[in-house]
């Protein structure tokens, strides 16, 4: 992440005293105010006193005053250093308040048993739900699922580079094949789960089982053994979503200065040795790029579990967001399933971190 | 390249090229069997669908595939969705329900892809042209701030957001899923954005600046304009990604706020299968994307290209 080419730019401010006492008015205003609601609305939340707020939204409110009042106030106190500041405070404000709030507020959840359903209410209960993740069979059986769905990225990646290839060659008729090979991408998750896991599937007269009969399976099944139906979920979800990382590579193979290949094949190269020897080290970084915004997305792999299989037959095709979906759709237990959220994403951070530093390191190692 | 046609030249071809020739040929043509497989195995689940809309009973059974040789095309799908020519002018429930979230499916996803591409393109070019500092972060920690929400998995999110909009009385509302798919594409557009901008001279608002613009004015009226096709991209990704999402609208709604993607799960189970009516809404249900895919391709190839490449 290179800073670029910055633009310098010098200007002279004249801001008067009165406009930044102005602006610093409505900055600890905007707080104080929304303190003032907090402290109500919690009052009334703990049954002290009744004010009348049906919900927490008059605490939102004075929140999203805040928000515009700072961002207002940079420009009055900072002057053209603060327009600057505008351009990135609004995301910035935005991000935290939706991600931040609530991983802090996850983090209370998770180490408390909650069920939505009861009328308890929540209640800590310290390292209990830690415990009982430990020995819940059904939470680690998802996450070595989800072991095999990330190892399915690499058929995927061999698929998605021979059709970047071919499409990279002199073709006619380029626009179809590129628009056909886009499609899958478009489709919602759960309308490809309906159109292929429900209906081609079907053990009858999908379309799929009978091409299946024709290939000599007698009683084709897609979803009877668990590794069968964890192959049939793989497959589908790279039915998705190889297009996604052919269109990457497809783009890097479009970024190689054709010299390099023509030299090759000048050089006596045949084309096997002038891939792997020019075409596929040239393609590493981009290759990595795509294989990782892949993982990225695959670990968020759910919707077509969710719709098609339920995490069946006997939790073998569960991914950890499917497993957490039905905890709580089954269970209503808010509490439990945070936690199992949680420690996925410490889980996930620690491997993409380590991977991204492997990744760097194998990109510059070459260049 | 195309070297079909060499009678009319007049340099040909030695037998010694022929051969090679040959050789080409059976590359080409492998080639284009392989491309046609998959172009296949991509459209056929889309035709399948299609078909099966307008499919009766014993159709479906059998296995029929081509309409009108082995079977007749019937509305039964479309009418039961009533947007058959019958039932278009009367009344209908599932029409009505399906209109709704069709309603609701284009307004969550159009207003958070806006909302989601202002931001982040404001961020991307504030990062791309000015230095800041926050505490510690630098400009590039800030960018890494924001790419690496796209690590975090929605299902992180989902529960202590389920709680918060209870709170907020936000469940069930096409406010509270906006301001999620939002901060869900934000990433990706800040991703998009800041390759587009990084792409433009800073020399042109330099210019416009000694022409007397504001740094906004410079923005507004010099960049935006060049930055524009990335920024169809960036939106039309973000579209495709708002308008699929099934996680968060399955958990924060319930009758008010459906989306698409909520309706077309929500029909499996119930009283046996119709496949026709499934097929119909499935199809109507994908239809607006596959229409963006076949217009839009270009766009799309560019914002996805955008980070590969540097």
């Amino acid at each position: 992440m290179s800073e670029g080419d910055l633009l310098h730019v010098v200007t002279t401010d004249n801001i008067g005293p009165g406009r930044i006492t102005f602006g610093r008015a409505i900055v600890w205003g905007s707080v104080g105010l929304m303190a003032v609601v907090a402290v109500l609305q919690t009052l009334q939340s703990l049954g002290t006193s009744d004010f009348g707020f049906a919900s927490w939204r008059p605490t939102l409110y004075a929140y999203i005053l805040f928000a515009v009042c700072l961002c207002w106030a940079q420009v009055l106190v900072k002057g053209e250093h603060g327009k600057r500041i505008l351009f990135v405070l609004p995301a910035a404000l935005f991000v935290i308040s939706l991600v931040v709030f609530p991983l802090l507020f996850g983090l209370v959840i998770a180490f408390s048993s909650w069920n939505l359903s009861s009328p308890d209410g929540r209640q800590f209960n310290g390292f209990d739900n830690l415990v009982q993740m430990w020995h819940d069979p059904f939470y680690w059986n998802a996450l070595t699922n989800m072991v095999w769905y990330v190892l399915a990225i690499l058929p995927e990646y061999v698929v998605a580079f021979a059709l970047a290839l071919m499409l990279n060659t002199e073709i006619r008729a380029r626009k179809f094949f590129r628009v056909a090979f886009l499609m899958p991408l478009m489709l919602s998750p759960v309308a490809v789960s309906w159109m292929i896991g429900k209906s081609m599937m079907e053990t009858r007269f999908g379309p799929l089982a009978t091409l299946a009969r024709h290939l000599g399976w007698d009683n084709p099944s897609f979803f009877g053994t668990g590794w069968m139906a964890k192959l049939t979920i793989m497959g589908m979800d790279a039915w998705t979503f190889i297009p996604f990382m052919m269109i990457m590579i497809l783009a890097g193979l479009q970024a190689i200065p054709k010299e390099l290949q023509e030299a090759a094949k000048v050089d006596g190269a045949s084309p096997w040795r002038a891939f792997w020897e020019v075409t596929f080290p040239l393609m590493l970084p981009v290759s990595i790029t795509a294989v990782l915004i892949r993982l990225i997305f695959k670990l968020k792999l759910a919707d077509i579990i969710i719709s098609v299989t339920s995490g069946g037959p006997g939790g073998a095709t569960d991914s950890v967001t499917s497993f957490i979906f039905r905890e709580y759709r089954d269970r209503s237990n808010v509490g439990y399933g945070t936690l199992l959220a949680m420690v996925y994403l410490v889980i996930i951070i620690i491997v993409m971190t380590v991977l991204m530093k492997f990744a760097d390191r194998w990109m510059k190692s070459r260049y | 390249m195309t070297a079909t046609d060499n009678s009319g030249q007049i340099f040909r071809d030695s037998a010694a090229d022929l051969g090679h020739s040959a050789k080409w040929w059976t590359a080409r043509t492998f080639i284009y069997a392989m491309l046609a497989l998959w172009a296949f195995i991509s459209l056929f689940p889309i035709y399948w669908t299609i078909t099966t809309s307008f499919k009766m009973a014993p159709d479906v059974m059998q296995g029929r595939l081509v309409p009108w040789v082995d079977f007749t095309p019937k509305w039964l799908g479309w009418k039961s969705l009533g947007l058959s020519p019958e039932t278009i002018g009367q009344g209908n429930t599932v029409r009505d329900e399906f209109l709704r979230r069709f309603a609701n499916s284009v307004v969550i996803s159009v207003t958070s892809s806006v909302l989601a591409v202002a931001l982040g393109s404001l961020a991307a070019y504030g990062l791309s042209r000015f230095s800041y500092k926050f505490l510690w972060m630098r400009n590039a920690d800030i960018s890494f701030f924001f790419l690496s929400q796209l690590i975090l998995p929605p299902v992180v999110l989902a529960l202590p957001m389920l709680v918060l909009y209870k709170q907020l009385d936000l469940l069930d509302t096409r406010v509270g899923l906006i301001a999620l798919y939002t901060l869900s594409v934000l990433p990706i557009v800040v991703w998009i954005m800041r390759d587009q901008f990084a792409g433009i001279p800073t020399e042109l608002e330099e210019a416009a600046m000694v022409d007397g613009q504001s740094v906004w004015g410079a923005f507004l009226t010099i960049v935006l304009p060049i930055a524009l096709p990335g920024m169809v991209a960036a939106l039309i990704l973000s579209l495709v990604l708002t308008w699929n999402e099934y996680f968060f609208a399955a958990l924060l709604t319930s009758t008010y706020a459906n989306t698409l993607p909520v309706m077309v799960a929500s029909q499996t189970g119930s009283q046996g299968i119709s496949w026709w009516s499934m097929a119909a809404l499935s199809f109507a249900a994908i239809l607006p994307l596959v229409v963006i895919g076949i217009f839009l391709e270009r766009f799309i190839i560019k914002g996805m290209a955008a980070g590969a490449v540097k």
